[in-house]
């Protein structure tokens, strides 16, 4: 073998990120801000909340999914700072603030609740962690359920929402469930295109290399689990603001874990489309056997125990690697004459791009 | 003489606690697994002994009898199919499987039997007690539980020590491929260490049935309660999680003697404190942090 088959062949090869040309992709998303902004004044009331509870998740399961799908980290916890939202929410409004311009005050809370938690968390690993993150979120919900001030375990309602007419209060919920689904969205989007979202494949594919060529793993998933827990405290300020009667049982519902993390793993880990295809499909199903009780919370689990075993990529995963289409990419593609898919064959000078088999973290190599 | 009490029912509570709690550190010790439907596994024992056992004209008391052996042998099979499965992908996979499978359970519990509190009966044998003293009531209940406890855990740990399955169980547990190049079939041992969790949990169950209300959600914070022994009394090590248990049990009742919402907070602070200071646990070795 010469020194020249060595060399990458340049003028062979094409880096692109988009599969699908840009125009097409801002246009549709132009389009869909522009419909779901309008939706509450076309579609009916009933459609309208169903909406609503469904950004709800998509924000939950988007963050869920950073977390687990892109940081490695199974957490089944977050259900804590979904609480913890909704009740700093509820703590600003009985202190006389809206409760609409307290969700980004009860996403800030949040974030800073989870820095001096990681430290502890991110003693365990795996499982250790998974099962920890539950704990502290346990206690969380016993701390604010012994308050009196947010009415212990009865329950308290949510003020500073009654001036305001029903079908007002139900557009204005919507819209603020559909605009921090929007954000939370978006900012993934852009978080995983920059260096961090790099750093975050490098550490999925081999930790120990990605370590050792120097990415701080540590305060990179330090980062994330803060996001994550701002994230979903914005979720439940929105929840809260949607029920808005609020109870320790029904905030931090161990329920919520479940289906953000149905909801991501059924659709595709490690993909911005998946978590989202995965709550539209929760969503169908819900709607479908609504009369069934559970039911519906059962054929989910099941489905997503089946994927997790069969086709860990997901749905969305599965359509990206069979048909090579990614509406929101976040990686780079390599493509020319002689290029082979493994990530092996693509020369060392490509490294950190985004592989195109096997891209999910359950499908990785690792023993 | 009020804290005596405290003790004193803090360690039957720790009995029962070490008992639910050595399914899921052998488990762990074993396969690597965390068991996330471990507490609903010992929930569907207790409906089992509750819905099914009495359709034989077995007395509820004895219904370990029957619950125990058929857990066994649910055990293998789960082990065999649905877990071998998850355990040949990644320790993520197992997590999902796990937690899927919990919430599974909890709501098809819920579907078919309602979310109505359940509980074994024992007859009259709950609310005998063996007086100590003027406030010191060492129920016959708790005490057995105790007792089974303990003597779960000796046979578990001689089992392990001195018989020749025992001693592979470790191997694998060392070592699997070195186990494998000696002959031992490790998915079949695996099926067994997952056979006899499942038996402890069945046991724990009945006990849980026949202390307090099965509901169809109370398997959540059991898995809780046995996690915290487990990662209090040391990974790995089977008398660490007695002591764990009895440590966790102690501090529940020392946050209930001041209010009843304390009790359950008191056990996570402990938690928390021991993850904080000591994360490998009292008996532990370094397992969890690696």
């Amino acid at each position: 073998m010469s020194v020249e088959d060595l060399t990458p062949v340049e003028q062979a090869i094409t880096v692109k990120r988009n599969q699908i040309p840009v125009a097409y992709t801002l246009s549709g998303a132009i389009a869909l801000v522009v419909f779901f902004t309008w939706a509450p004044w076309i579609l009916p009331a009933s459609w309208v909340t169903i909406l609503m509870n469904f950004f709800i998740l998509v924000i939950m399961a988007t963050m869920w999914n950073l977390l687990a799908g892109y940081a490695g980290m199974v957490s089944i916890g977050q259900q804590g700072f979904i609480g913890l939202g909704a009740y700093a929410t509820l703590y600003f409004a009985i202190k006389g603030m809206d409760p609409f311009v307290a969700i980004p005050l009860a996403t800030v809370i949040c974030a800073v609740i989870a820095f001096p938690v990681t430290y502890l968390l991110f003693r365990l690993r795996g499982g250790y962690f998974s099962v920890a993150t539950w704990v502290v979120a346990d206690s969380a919900m016993l701390i604010i359920g012994s308050i009196a001030f947010f009415g212990g375990g009865t329950g308290h309602y949510l003020p500073g929402l009654t001036n305001i007419s029903y079908k007002t209060l139900n557009h204005d919920i919507y819209l603020a469930a559909w605009f921090v689904a929007l954000f939370v969205v978006v900012a993934t989007y852009i978080l995983l295109r920059s260096r961090l979202g790099l750093v975050l494949s490098s550490v999925r594919d081999n930790e120990v290399a990605s370590r050792s060529s120097g990415a701080k793993v540590t305060s990179t998933r330090r980062t994330i689990f803060i996001i994550a827990a701002a994230g979903c405290g914005a979720a439940g300020a929105v929840l809260a603001i949607s029920q808005p009667f609020l109870q320790i049982g029904n905030e931090f519902n161990l329920q919520w874990a479940a289906e953000m993390l149905f909801a991501s793993m059924i659709g595709g880990l490690g993909t911005i489309e998946g978590p989202i295809l995965g709550c539209v499909i929760f969503f169908v199903l819900q709607q479908t056997l609504q009369n069934f009780g559970a039911w519906y919370l059962i054929i989910f689990g099941a489905l997503a125990v089946g994927v997790a075993i069969w086709q860990p990529r997901g749905i969305w995963g599965f359509v990206r690697d069979t048909f090579h289409i990614e509406v929101l990419p976040v990686g780079f593609r390599v493509s020319g004459a002689d290029v082979v898919d493994s990530p092996r064959d693509v020369p060392i000078a490509w490294r950190g791009l985004r592989r195109t088999k096997g891209t999910s973290p359950v499908d990785a190599d690792a023993p | 003489m009020i804290w005596v009490n405290v003790i004193v029912s803090g360690v039957l509570l720790g009995g029962f606690y070490a008992l639910f709690a050595c399914g899921l550190s052998l488990m762990f010790g074993v396969m690597k697994i965390i068991n996330l439907a471990h507490g609903d596994m010992a929930v569907v024992a207790g409906y089992t002994a509750v819905f099914l056992v009495p359709k034989f004209h077995l007395p509820e008391v004895w219904s370990f009898l029957i619950v125990v052996p058929v857990f066994a042998l649910l055990g293998y099979v789960v082990q065999r199919t649905l877990f071998q499965k998850s355990i040949e992908r990644d320790p993520f996979t197992t997590l999902l499987v796990t937690f899927g499978l919990s919430v599974v359970i909890e709501n098809l519990l819920l579907e078919i039997y309602t979310a109505n509190a359940q509980s074994i009966n024992i007859g009259s044998l709950i609310a005998k007690s063996w007086q100590v003293n003027q406030t010191i009531y060492v129920s016959y209940l708790s005490l057995t539980v105790l007792i089974v406890s303990v003597v779960v855990l000796g046979a578990l740990q001689l089992f392990l020590s001195r018989t020749s399955t025992g001693r592979q169980i470790r191997a694998v547990s060392d070592d699997r491929e070195a186990a494998m190049l000696c002959g031992t079939n490790y998915r079949h041992i695996f099926g067994i260490a997952s056979s006899l969790a499942f038996a402890t949990v069945a046991l724990a169950g009945i006990a849980y049935g026949m202390y307090s209300q099965l509901d169809p959600t109370a398997g959540g914070v059991n898995l809780l309660f046995a996690f915290e022994t487990v990662v209090i009394g040391g990974i790995g090590s089977l008398w660490g999680t007695l002591v764990g248990g009895m440590l966790l049990g102690i501090a529940q009742q020392f946050g209930a003697h001041f209010n009843a919402q304390y009790q359950l907070l008191a056990g996570n602070i402990l938690f928390l404190i021991v993850l904080a200071i000591r994360p490998q646990g009292l008996f532990g070795k370094k397992v969890a942090m690696s």
